[in-house]
């Protein structure tokens, strides 16, 4: 199954093309003004900054742990008999995953949501081994027979309209083509329900891995994860590595602040903590439950005191429902697994600048994002962060540092800054190029594309102030 | 080496040197207060607000209560445990009632089809439930498997009124959940359902259409 293709480095086309579809534009200006509302009302109960600020101070005191978290982890892990695997990089992780699979001689799987088996290219990859890969949330399975990608990373196919979803699924499946939600539900669920009973292996994400007590932490309303994660014989859950929390009583206030920055919901309506396989007096569940922890570029951002906050992101998606930018764009315009503001800082650190660089500046730094971040990310500083490292101003920490340098404009700014600095030069320098504004080119690249190229004033503003001056004063 | 050495290397041996780990203050997630009744009301409240259903029961009657709800509901083949005194009081008021009554009490592999598409209801006993967000919690066991509650179109959960904890975090803390972790744990907070459609809220999508708690007091 070929998806279509969209990348990072065509988002200027793709932002445009979407700015110029309306139907795109309608139907996440729908979504996300509706989104905004529901989570300011699920907050009002709530001392919301003592709530964030518990929920980063939970994710940074995991982070500053880290290390000795994942060790007490994968002991406990095992000792509730949960096999624990190691990936350095999304390939490999995509080996152990396909390797797996065929010990257990496993032609399909279903699959809950999971962003990073996205990020690995998870689907893709064992088809190629053979191994059909079947998407059980609802909106995942609809994007996956639309042969695409989520838009988003919470409401996949957010960017589908009803009467698209309906084409959809009469073109992919054969079902009648209606505009009722429930029986189009309805009829998902019953061509789901044979693919959970058919199903070898089930492979899920994971919301929190607690080290503490060894537990899978999966949040859902559908009830597809906990399908995915009972019914097969074989579950597999794939993590990153910066998923774990320490303590089992730091799960509830991330949970809090994960269903209402998510959905404006105060609950999901399933949490689901899984300690392991069925036990042999047990009569259903899993007889193999297996957990894989993918770094993929996570030790890297984790080097850098600053970019560290980026790996406290709790994948709510309230940066993206807030943004300006994504709310007209869309998700796919970013090109990457993970769209939005966060898309914005996480994918430099994972696919390097030089595919990325586009990103960091696809944001007007309204400071939205950073405001509704439930772990408090600031994310408008590492935009701006992400921006000089492009340029080659910053510590060089990110891959590709540097890629976005351009001569002409290291040259411009420099000049710019020794004439502010030069009060004498400065001053002629304006005079001049008030008389000369007749010259000054109509035409800036991209910049005049969609706005008038700016102009010197006939007069420069010192001058303005002195004339004033002198007529107040006389 | 492995990925497993080299990636906790990286982390140990971290550029900008070792982080401070800040303490927590979970004050934010306690003391709201209220009294039993108030929890049960926010309870009913939270749990309908998400489309779940609650019928009040009395303690000694409840087994009519459930009769008088599976006519209602249409309900014929029922499925539930045998040792649970939850199980155990319906087997018992429901043997003379024209239903027919499903074991759980066997592989899941050899009833798996049966379980999909011919059972009408899961019953199930609860641990109790959570005031703040309006969630019942269950830990399956194997009188009470996991599926049971996720399979069958409506799932019928018992709750014993005085079992409701203000949140989720003072469930896990008083009761020392971390230091006794089941199979699996599960919060339920009304039936399965989604709003990938156009935002358009459908229940029943996986799980059950319908979540019935008879509060029993
Ligand atoms: S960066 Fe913050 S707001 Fe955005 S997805 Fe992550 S946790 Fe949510």
């Amino acid at each position: 199954m070929s998806v279509q293709e969209y990348t990072p480095q065509a988002f200027h086309r793709q932002a445009h093309d979407a700015l110029g579809n309306p139907q795109i534009r309608a139907n996440f200006r729908k979504a996300m003004g509706g989104l905004m509302d529901k989570r300011r009302e699920a907050f009002a109960e709530w001392d919301l900054e003592t709530l964030r600020e518990l929920g980063a101070n939970i994710r940074l005191r995991a982070l500053a742990r880290l290390p000795d978290l994942l060790e007490t982890l994968e002991t406990n892990c095992q000792a509730n008999g949960i096999q624990v695997h190691w990936a350095e990089d999304g390939d490999e992780a995509c080996r152990l995953i396909a390797k797996l699979c065929q010990e257990h001689g496993a032609k399909q799987v279903v699959k809950g949501k999971s962003m990073v088996s996205e990020e690995m290219h998870l689907n893709a990859y064992l088809e190629k081994a053979g191994i059909k890969a079947l998407e059980s949330d609802l909106g995942e399975y609809l994007v996956q027979l639309n042969e695409q990608t989520p838009s988003h990373i919470i409401m996949p196919a957010i960017h589908l309209n009803t009467d698209e979803i309906s084409t959809i699924l009469h073109d992919k499946t054969g079902l009648e083509r209606s505009r009722d939600v429930d029986f189009m539900t309805a009829a998902a669920r019953a061509q789901m329900r044979e693919r959970f009973m058919a199903a070898d292996v089930g492979i899920s994400g994971v919301n929190f891995a607690v080290a503490e007590t060894g537990t899978l932490c999966l949040v859902e309303n559908e009830g597809n994860g906990r399908m995915t994660t009972t019914v097969p014989t074989v579950h597999i859950a794939v993590t990153g590595i910066e998923k774990v929390v320490e303590h089992l009583r730091d799960v509830p206030p991330l949970y809090a602040l994960l269903s209402r920055s998510a959905t404006g919901q105060n609950v999901t309506t399933y949490f689901n903590m899984i300690g392991g396989p069925r036990k042999p007096n047990e009569h259903d569940g899993p007889r193999e439950v297996h957990l894989v922890l993918v770094d993929n570029g996570r030790s890297r951002i984790y080097q850098d005191n600053e970019l560290l906050d980026t790996l406290r992101c709790i994948r709510c998606g309230a940066c993206m429902n807030h943004c300006p930018v994504y709310t007209r764009v869309g998700g796919h315009s970013y090109g990457t697994t993970y769209p939005g503001p966060i898309g914005s800082i996480l994918m430099p650190h994972l696919m390097g600048l030089e595919a990325t660089k586009e990103l960091p500046s696809a944001s007007s730094l309204c400071g939205a994002c950073g405001e509704v971040c439930p772990v408090k990310i600031p994310i408008p500083d590492l935009l701006v962060r992400l921006r000089q490292e492009a340029v080659g101003e910053g510590r060089g920490n990110v891959p590709g540092a540097g890629v976005k340098r351009n001569r002409t404009e290291v040259a411009a700014w420099k000049g710019w800054q020794w004439l502010a600095t030069h009060p004498r030069a400065w001053r002629s320098g304006t005079v001049i190029a008030g008389k000369l504004r007749a010259l000054t080119p109509s035409k800036l690249g991209v910049w005049t594309e969609h706005r008038t190229a700016p102009k010197p004033a006939r007069t420069t503003l010192h001058a303005l102030i002195k004339r004033h001056r002198r007529e107040t004063n006389s | 080496m492995s990925a497993r050495d080299n990636i906790l290397r990286r982390l140990r041996q971290r550029e900008d040197g070792p982080l401070q780990a800040p303490k927590s203050d979970f004050g934010v997630m306690t003391g709201r207060g209220w009294s039993q009744e108030e929890r049960l009301a926010r309870f009913e409240r939270l749990i309908t607000s998400v489309h779940g259903e609650v019928q009040h029961v009395s303690r000694e009657n409840w087994t009519q209560s459930l009769i008088e709800l599976l006519k209602t509901k249409s309900i014929r083949r029922l499925a539930l445990g045998k040792t649970h005194p939850i199980a155990q009081e319906a087997r018992q008021a429901l043997a003379t009632a024209d239903i027919t009554l499903v074991d759980v009490d066997r592989p899941i592999e050899d009833w798996q089809r049966e379980q999909f598409e011919n059972v009408d209801a899961g019953l199930t006993s609860t641990g109790g439930a959570i005031a703040e967000t309006g969630s019942l919690w269950l830990w399956p066991t194997e009188d009470e498997p996991r599926l049971l509650s996720l399979v069958p179109p409506v799932h019928i959960a018992v709750l014993e009124a005085n079992r409701i904890e203000d949140t989720f975090y003072e469930l896990m803390v008083n009761l020392g959940w971390s230091k006794n972790m089941p199979t699996n744990a599960l919060l339920i907070s009304g039936p399965s359902k989604t709003a990938d459609i156009e935002q358009t809220l459908a229940y029943g999508v996986h799980g059950p259409k319908e979540l019935i708690v008879l509060v029993k007091n």
